[in-house]
């Protein structure tokens, strides 16, 4: 099964998305995951901890979710390639430390299996109920990455891309999944380890004493390192300069968050990836991510079949949001048609960037289950009139 | 302080070079002396145990590139920052599972962590158990003050029955915790607990727990003369040396339930445990080559050796 001694599966296999995100990680080069089980995600590390022994990868059971969103930083640091793996309430714990990857810029992945909230919520059933937490669910101003995977075979390819951005940019990349896809069966297939585009770290080559964790040129993405190269490092939650020493003033803030910030912002164009589906011509465009897309396309189908120009843009990159591009579709369509299964989230981002432009119809789920296409072909007939 | 000269662990460095150069100060080169002046208050015993720590780690001889410190959030929690090592200066009470990660992606490194007791024993109290019971490969450095100090002196899990903190302002009703008891019964193969008083005991309990493969545990009582000892009218940080000198009895091996701390009673100090146990990682090798094969498990853990990622075809 193994292709390359490298222990990752090749060929077509058939897979839940949960299997499937965890065989991701595995041709990525992840060697490290610490995990808590919890409902919908906890297959993710059950199948990591079978096939690590196999491929070298360490798995560990932590204490809980905050204790797991820390080891993968400290593993991070140790030089290893790191991820972890929650749901909604796992995912709530782990806040604190998302905001401390995005502090001390370390790339690591998390998953979060989405499930029906607030709180306990829905354990075994879907929701996207959690694309606002995020985005800012930790204290402070950041930017992150968010992708959303609509099938078991983007679980696995995504993932690696999840790995690569968060490599690229060294942030914390957040792979929204849902219930539905985490326990949807599909064949998967995945290709030779060579055949595989795997960004790696981009390693300082600089002596000792010449190199400053923090500090970048015009991309604002520092250079890495890990613990026992000689370079003494200091990593601090704290603000910090170039050396990373904390400093205690809005200079330095300044600096330092607005780094943080504009290293996604501005290569927002880069990092933004979408689907599209006659959108150049349409008149009404449908966008969705994640599971919903899924459910979008039975009710374009229908819409279409009853003359309205209607088009599919699906997001796969959520955040950052495709701002620019939102901005130039809404002075040519007449409407945006906005299904998720939350009472209003990435609608809110559309309606911003319409700005009255074109008009903005949410269609919207408590959780619990997908969308009756139905709902968003009444709301694309009414958009469309 | 450059690089190259803080990592020379061999040569003393209160030899004079001639008449002319000053006598430096033997752990200057542990430190960062361009972080100084450090934020502790005039008095406060962390000082006293970063010296014991510079002086353990120069006589134990570890590589210092490889050694790695992490701290927690509070006044010990700065500690980190001050030392000339990989340092790591994280969430508050999240030290342990940071450096457990740390230790697990890389085992050549040696793992200390150095904070505080709120930081490891309250807010972070369960990492400590959890760490203590898988007997994780770190040693757990706890400078205890009996109070917060970081934010002006709030009670917490170590102060005892009836002392005096800004959210205690008649006095602890809560029992304290008995951290070498605390750190034995969850699983710690070295626990040693020693007050700011005795520098040479703590230096060699730091020896000796670096050098412990496992969970090592040093409790150190430390004053806190601004917030602790003010409020509770227990003088001076001289004063309170004093009073630990007098009033602090050694019980080397002495079973640890009987090292509960009573407001102003008698401090039981010693080196209680020092046993084998099989650590996290050897636990871990053991169940792989059993799954594995010794030979494919040296072969998968050399693979892991090499610079991460596969084929680097972007750009």
């Amino acid at each position: 099964m193994s292709g390359n001694g490298s222990g990752a599966l090749v060929g077509a296999h058939y897979l839940d998305g949960d299997h499937a995100a965890a065989e991701g990680a595995i041709s990525a080069g992840c060697n490290f995951v610490a995990g808590y089980p919890i409902t919908p995600s906890t297959e993710v590390v059950e199948r990591l901890a079978g096939r690590f022994p196999n491929t070298g990868g360490k798995f560990i059971q932590m204490e809980d979710e905050i204790a797991s969103s820390i080891a993968i930083q400290g593993a991070v640091w140790g030089g290893a390639k790191a991820m972890t793996v929650s749901s909604g309430p796992g995912i709530s714990l782990m806040m604190e430390h998302i905001g401390l990857a995005a502090m001390t810029e370390v790339p690591c992945v998390i998953i979060n299996v989405q499930r029906g909230g607030p709180s306990t919520g829905l354990p075994t059933l879907p929701a996207q109920a959690d694309m606002m937490q995020a985005r800012w669910g930790s204290h402070g101003d950041y930017e992150i990455i968010a992708l959303s995977p609509n099938s078991p075979q983007e679980c696995f390819n995504l993932v690696i891309h999840a790995f690569n951005l968060s490599e690229q940019y060294r942030v914390p990349v957040l792979f929204m999944m849902d219930e539905s896809v985490g326990h949807m069966t599909e064949r998967v297939v995945i290709p030779p380890q060579d055949e595989v585009e795997v960004v790696p770290r981009r390693f300082t080559k600089l002596p000792p004493g010449e190199y400053r964790p923090f500090e970048t040129d015009e991309d604002l993405v520092p250079e890495m390192t890990k613990a026992g190269e000689g370079h003494r490092i200091h990593i601090t939650g704290l603000t910090h300069d170039e050396q990373g020493y904390p400093v205690m003033n809005a200079k330095c803030q300044d600096k330092l968050v607005k780094r943080l910030v504009d290293k996604i912002r501005k290569n927002a164009g880069e990092i933004s990836l979408y689907h599209e589906d006659g959108v150049n011509d349409a008149d009404v465009v449908v966008m969705t991510y994640g599971i919903t897309s899924r459910v979008a396309m039975r009710a374009i189908r229908e819409a279409r079949k009853a003359g309205i120009k209607v088009g599919h843009l699906r997001l796969v990159v959520v955040w950052p949001f495709p701002e620019k591009y939102v901005r130039r579709l809404a002075r040519r369509i007449e409407a945006f048609v906005v299904p998720e299964i939350n009472l209003g989230q990435v609608v809110l981002e559309v309606e911003r960037c319409t700005a009255g432009k074109c008009e903005t119809v949410p269609v919207q789920h408590a959780g619990g289950t997908v969308h009756d296409p139905r709902a968003i072909y009444d709301a694309i007939v009414e958009a469309a009139r | 302080m450059s690089s190259t000269l803080s990592k020379e662990t061999s040569d003393s460095a209160t030899e004079t070079h001639g008449d002319t150069e000053a006598v430096q100060n033997p752990v200057e080169r542990f430190l960062r002396t361009k972080r100084m002046p450090h934020i502790w208050c005039p008095g406060c015993g962390i000082g006293t145990t970063v010296n014991c720590f510079a002086r353990a780690i120069q006589q134990c001889g570890v590589d210092l590139d490889k050694l790695s410190i992490v701290s927690g959030i509070g006044c010990t929690g700065r500690v980190a920052g001050y030392l000339d090592l990989d340092s790591f200066h994280t969430t508050h009470g999240r030290p342990i599972p940071f450096a457990t990660g740390l230790k697990l992606a890389n085992p050549e490194l040696k793992v200390v962590v150095y904070s505080g007791d709120g930081d490891l024993i309250a807010i972070g109290g369960n990492h400590f158990i959890h760490a203590a019971r898988r007997n994780a490969d770190i040693t757990v450095i706890c400078v205890n003050n009996f109070n917060y100090a970081m934010t002006g002196g709030q009670a917490g899990p170590t102060t005892p029955l009836d002392a005096v903190g800004t959210t205690a302002p008649y006095g602890v009703c809560e029992r304290p915790f008995n951290l070498p008891f605390l750190a034995e019964s969850c699983g710690a193969v070295y626990v040693a607990r020693w007050t700011t008083y005795h520098v040479r005991q703590i230096t060699k309990a730091m020896v000796e727990a670096i050098d412990k493969k496992g969970f090592s545990f040093v409790e150190i009582i430390a004053p806190c003369p601004t917030l602790y000892e003010r409020r509770n009218r227990l003088g001076t940080g001289l004063d309170r040396m004093k009073w630990f000198k007098e009033n602090s009895v050694i019980r080397n091996g002495v079973d640890t339930r009987y090292c509960d701390i009573g407001f102003q009673q008698e401090i039981v100090c010693g080196k209680f445990v020092d046993i084998d146990r099989p650590s996290l990682l050897e636990m871990t090798e053991a169940k792989m080559v059993d799954l594995l094969s010794k030979r494919r498990w040296e072969e998968i853990a050399k693979r892991q050796q090499k610079p991460l990622g596969g084929v680097h075809t972007k750009e």
